[in-house]
């Protein structure tokens, strides 16, 4: 999971629970990385006024019409941000596309569950525990990499990095009338 | 160290054992404390001040008749008297105290600038501005349609006075940091203040980043209007200070109205208090004054002027031996010769995100800012979303910058792919 030179150390140990290889990897290759034409696709921003990361989410529906059921034809991510924050709206958009609405904000809740995140008007579906343990799926959707983030609520400060792409891909939703 | 100045140099090793918190380790390290510019440490001086003042002293001051309250006003009033000689005030009438300098500033566009800014009358700023002091000349750019003029940069950081002039002509105020809180660049305040003058324009000091590394005299500096905050001075959170030239005070109108700033109070109306109790309504921060005060005793036991030239020795050796560590890797924004600046410096290293960087250098316990520190038209002229920002203060030495060196290069390895 780690190099070998980043392995072996004391001091290291937290970090490489929060840099797990799979981030990096996200961090250095990010998938969907880009902008969709506007119309027709809708462009959200998303920024973290701690640090002034900076997160845009090109979204492509089907049908915005049809609300929850409309499918996430293609989805582009693009501005700039830490290792967190990248990798975790690059993992987001690689689990989300070609899935529906509703999937998505399924996976929504259950991300930020796993950030010790619990929305009362959201909740109560049990949510906390389903990326818990063996579940590989939430909904429709493969976890997928997701899984390898665990380790960002160990960081307090860092996890409104990880949910920055989340709530902007909500935002997305919402301004598509979705 | 060695000092070229005649001064004495500190002792850094008894100045760090004043501090209780620099002695105590984080998470098994020693605490490298890099992060001044944001918030200093208190000495125990200060901390048993406070102490002291809540255990011996303690009651609402300028109402009460009896002893203990006397004993309590008196402890804010010579406090009072106490940063007025600090800066320079002909006046201790002159100083309000307010929570922060961001309060002192609000005050002095909300109170000054709402009585005498009319729409198209202009403020000057500088894209070194931190957001204190930017906002709220944007708030009144909003609602009064005053307009903003905005001095620009050269390229390593330092202010571009080359049509400072045009940009002061018709001017009513120009308001510029005393020291960046990026880049350290220390800007020509004095020169600034003659040419606004020359103008017609009045003078708003910034001071929270200059006034607890250098030697601050109001009058050297030509500014008619000069904010601080106590927490950037080894003093505590909660108590800023605004100091203005008295006959300005006593024309401004009041800021936050309630008790304590009031003569009389009817059903149709009330009369102010007097300067400068008309611009601090309700109970003051009291202890925190005192602590205030305390904090500026023990600076200057200490010694600003040698303060000053520790830490442009420290500001020499990190631009020489960062640089030397880490090669290419490093870049350091802002000038590059300690003539124009202090001991702050922002840098990027390695491609690797100051979020990141930070979050490394934690766990060595090196402590270091990433971010924009609320100076978003600075960042975009930088051309950067953030920065890693590194500042010391009397109680760090050579050790920290090594400490720092150290972690950098741990960091650089650990995101080596």
């Amino acid at each position: 999971m780690v190099n070998d030179h980043r392995t072996g150390r004391d001091d290291m140990s937290g970090l490489e629970d929060l840099y797990r290889e799979i981030i990096l990897d996200h961090y250095r290759s990010p998938r969907n990385r880009g902008e969709l034409p506007v119309p027709p696709a809708t462009r959200a921003e998303g920024f973290n006024p701690l640090c002034g990361d900076e997160i845009v989410v090109y979204l492509q529906l089907d049908d915005p019409a049809k609300g929850d059921d409309a499918v996430i034809d293609d989805i582009r991510i693009g501005g700039q941000g830490c290792s967190i924050s990248q990798s975790s709206a690059s993992m987001m958009s690689a689990a989300v596309k070609g899935h529906t609405v509703a999937d998505a904000r399924h996976l929504t809740r259950a991300f930020k569950a796993m950030m010790s995140i619990h929305e009362g008007e959201l909740g109560g579906d049990g949510s906390e525990s389903e990326l818990d343990g063996d579940a590989a799926e939430v909904g429709e959707i493969a976890l997928g990499d997701l899984d390898a983030l665990k380790g960002v609520v160990k960081f307090p400060v860092r996890i409104k990095c990880a949910t920055l792409g989340w709530n902007t891909l909500l935002q997305g939703f919402d301004d598509s009338g979705s | 160290m060695s000092s070229s100045t005649g001064l004495e140099p500190l002792d850094v090793t008894r100045i760090k054992a004043d501090f209780p918190i620099l002695g105590r380790p984080v998470d098994g390290h020693d605490l490298v404390f890099l992060d001044s510019a944001a918030s200093s440490q208190r000495p125990t001086a200060v901390l048993e001040a406070m102490d002291r003042y809540y255990s011996e002293d303690h009651a609402n001051v300028h109402r009460a008749a009896y002893a203990l309250a006397e004993r309590a006003t008196n402890a804010m009033e010579s406090s009072r008297r106490r940063v007025a000689a600090f800066v320079g005030a002909p006046s201790a009438d002159e100083i309000v105290f307010t929570k922060n300098a961001t309060e002192s500033l609000n005050l002095v566009a909300r109170s000054w600038g709402v009585a005498n800014l009319r729409p198209g009358d202009v403020v000057v700023l500088t894209l070194l501005e931190h957001h204190a002091n930017i906002v709220p000349w944007l708030q009144l750019a909003e609602s009064h349609d005053v307009e903003l003029r905005w001095i620009g940069l050269t390229p390593d950081g330092r202010l571009d006075l080359d049509d400072v002039d045009d940009l002061l002509r018709g001017a009513s105020l120009l308001s510029v940091t005393g020291m960046s809180n990026v880049l350290g660049t220390v800007p020509p305040v004095a020169e600034l203040a003659e040419r606004a003058h020359a103008a017609g324009a009045l003078v708003c000091v910034d001071a929270c980043q200059s006034t607890p590394h250098t030697t601050t005299r109001v009058e050297d500096l030509g500014a008619d209007f000069l904010v601080f905050s106590g927490h950037k001075l080894c003093g505590p959170t909660g108590v800023g200070v605004l100091w203005a030239r008295s006959e300005l005070l006593e024309s401004m109108p009041p800021f936050l109205g309630g008790g304590g700033m009031i003569l009389d109070v009817r059903t149709d109306g009330f009369t102010p208090a007097a300067v400068p109790h008309k611009f601090e309504a309700g109970t003051p921060p009291i202890a925190e004054i005192v602590g205030l005060a305390a904090a500026i005793d023990y600076l200057e036991a200490v010694g600003i002027d040698r303060i000053t030239a520790h830490e442009r020795s420290l500001t020499e050796y990190a631009l020489e031996s960062l640089p030397d560590r880490l090669g290419d890797d490093l870049t350091i924004f802002g000038p590059t010769d300690t003539e124009h600046r202090g001991g702050i410096v922002s840098f990027a290293f390695a491609d690797i995100h100051p979020h990141d960087l930070s979050q490394v250098l934690d766990s060595h316990g090196v402590c270091v800012r990433p971010g924009h520190h609320c100076a978003k038209p600075l960042m975009r002229f930088l051309g950067v979303g953030a920065t890693a920002r590194a500042s010391w203060y009397l109680y760090n030495d050579t050790s920290d910058i090594d400490a720092l060196a150290d972690a950098l290069a741990d960091a650089r390895e650990f995101f080596a792919v």
